[in-house]
């Protein structure tokens, strides 16, 4: 009935126009508007290649892929057993382990953030432990530098990991593993045979969200980078607060959406899959 | 699966109850320093005392900031949720043209990076003199909480059996009659759910508010950043553990409704 698709898209209208007008509509006239600064094609074209061209740029491309790399495997070989307890974990065990990973999930970035700023920072609780147990003689540089941006990112990436996990392993039904078990398969046959590729689809969409997430990360590296560990989004973020160079912001952002667009569009295949798609 | 092997089985828990402490530790790290009695943080305390949470409440700038994120944290969740229930019951009812490209669009802003949103809606802000304005701040909040409260709200339509509705039409229900009468109060606990973590999403906000609020709106994450930025001032142990405790209670709650709710479907039936 034809009234009824009317108010379907009625109810959906202001949700859209939201999206449109204070979303799409914005980025889209950021970055047309900043290139269209330069005035031709061809003042674009050579601008885009002289940016891809500046060392500092490519560097910042550079660590992000690398830095984004590593806190996905980090979060994946923490987030696997985690997820696997979750998985199995009944009534008070399963509240406990839940707890441990929703709290921190729902808790601020920023207050996340600063609590490993007080554990590594160079009168942190780390060096104030090393310090008074006397196997250190000076404090250790734990913050500044990449491995306190890698701890820190990998911590507020977590939660997504361990609950995308939890749906592709949830999902595994249990007579399968006592079925090889009763066949004389041992445990780590039946991991590696049975649990682990009913699982895979999993791990490719815990991966491709914590990696997402990690590549357009602002807050965690700003605080917690040194010099070296300038990412993406804190590139974009100073050619705009800093040099106030819009056509290279928007050149950045482009980059930065393609593949974080690519990748999602990866991720809903991966995700659609495990029915549990959160996201 | 371990069945067989207990020491496989008790490795595998001592590393759960190792990761598991670890992920609450720095939470637990920033609540205990938060009542250090010295000079500066120290762990564990020498001595306990309330004087940050005193110097935060005795601060006009802390408690200004404050007062902003409240303010529009409660438009952004208000006006978030308002728009998120009536899309996702379209979404959850209806199957439409276009139903999977509209819901990817409005759970977009969950994935483009940040700085992005913050940047382009910077952009737009600038030049329409909006930086600054509280309720412009809360509706730009209610972008990326859109997608929270889509998400929370999908899960709970998805459990309100549609006959219901067409029961209430068949009687004469108009169909605004039946989603006030009938999908309303079914839904309660997840639009509950949804104001409390919308209001969670926009009070934590920290980039969108970095570009907009600009000096007049300083939201409390934005007070904690610039802070932050110069130094790791105790002040901010006091902040972020009452930040910690709004997380839990919203948690709390949500987790009293959805207990309460199963208890009621189990007597029910």
């Amino acid at each position: 009935m034809p009234l009824y698709r009317i108010s379907q898209w009625a109810l959906i209208a202001p949700a859209l126009v939201l999206v449109i007008a204070l979303f799409m509509m914005p980025i889209a006239w950021f970055v047309g508007a900043s290139l269209a600064e330069l005035g031709s094609i061809d003042a674009i074209w050579s601008e885009a290649k002289s940016v891809l061209g500046s060392r500092a740029i490519l560097g910042a491309i550079w660590t992000t892929n690398v830095i984004a790399l590593v806190v996905t495997i980090s979060a994946l070989i923490i987030g696997y057993p985690l997820s696997y307890a979750l998985s199995r974990a009944k009534g008070l065990a399963f509240s406990l382990i839940l707890i441990c990973i929703v709290v921190p999930y729902f808790t601020s970035v920023v207050v996340r953030t600063y609590a490993w700023m007080v554990i590594l920072g160079r009168n942190g609780i780390v060096n104030q432990v090393l310090l008074s147990t006397g196997l250190i003689n000076e404090p250790l540089n734990l913050m500044y530098n990449r491995l306190g941006v890698v701890i820190g990112m990998t911590y507020v990436l977590l939660p997504y990991m361990v609950l995308t996990l939890f749906g592709a392993m949830k999902a595994v039904d249990s007579r399968l593993l006592q079925a090889a078990e009763g066949m004389g398969a041992r445990p780590l046959t039946i991991f590696a045979k049975v649990f682990l590729p009913l699982t895979l689809h999993g791990v490719m969409a815990g991966s491709l969200i914590v990696f997402i997430l990690a590549i357009g990360f602002f807050i965690t590296p700003a605080l917690m980078g040194g010099t070296g560990d300038i990412m993406m989004a804190t590139l974009i973020e100073r050619e705009i607060e800093v040099s106030q160079n819009w056509p290279v912001a928007a050149l950045m952002t482009i980059a930065l959406l393609a593949i974080t667009l690519t990748l999602y569009a990866l991720y809903g295949r991966f995700a659609d899959r495990s029915g549990e798609r959160f996201v | 699966m371990m069945a067989g092997n207990s020491l496989r089985s008790w490795i595998l828990q001592a590393l759960v109850v190792l990761l598991c402490g670890g992920m609450l530790a720095p939470i637990a790290v920033v609540v205990v320093a938060s009542f250090s009695g010295g000079g500066y943080l120290k762990f564990p305390p020498e001595s306990l005392s309330l004087q940050w949470y005193f110097r935060f409440l005795g601060d006009a700038r802390w408690l200004a900031s404050l007062w902003n994120s409240f303010v529009i944290a409660l438009m952004a969740c208000v006006f978030s949720t308002a728009v998120g229930f009536l899309a996702a019951y379209a979404i959850a009812r209806g199957a439409f043209a276009f139903r999977n490209a509209v819901v990817a669009l409005l759970l977009m802003p969950l994935i483009v990076p940040h700085i992005v949103t913050a940047v382009a809606m910077y952009f737009l802000s600038a030049r329409f003199g909006l930086v600054g304005f509280k309720p412009w701040i809360a509706l730009a909040h209610s972008v990326v909480a859109l997608p929270v409260v889509l998400i929370i709200l999908q899960s709970t339509l998805k459990t309100i059996d549609p006959n219901l509705e067409r029961a209430a039409m068949i009687s004469g229900c108009s169909r605004a009659g039946v989603l006030r009468h009938v999908v309303l109060p079914l839904a309660m606990p997840g639009l509950i759910s949804a104001l409390l973590f919308s209001f969670l999403t926009s009070f934590d906000e920290l980039l969108i508010s970095l570009f907009l609020a600009g000096i007049r709106a300083e939201t409390l994450p934005v007070r904690i950043w610039n802070s932050l930025l110069l130094e790791v001032e105790p002040t901010i142990a006091a902040v972020s553990s009452l930040l910690i405790a709004m997380t839990i209670v919203a948690l709390v709650i949500e987790w009293t409704i959805r207990k309460m709710r199963s208890n009621e479907l189990s007597t029910s039936h």
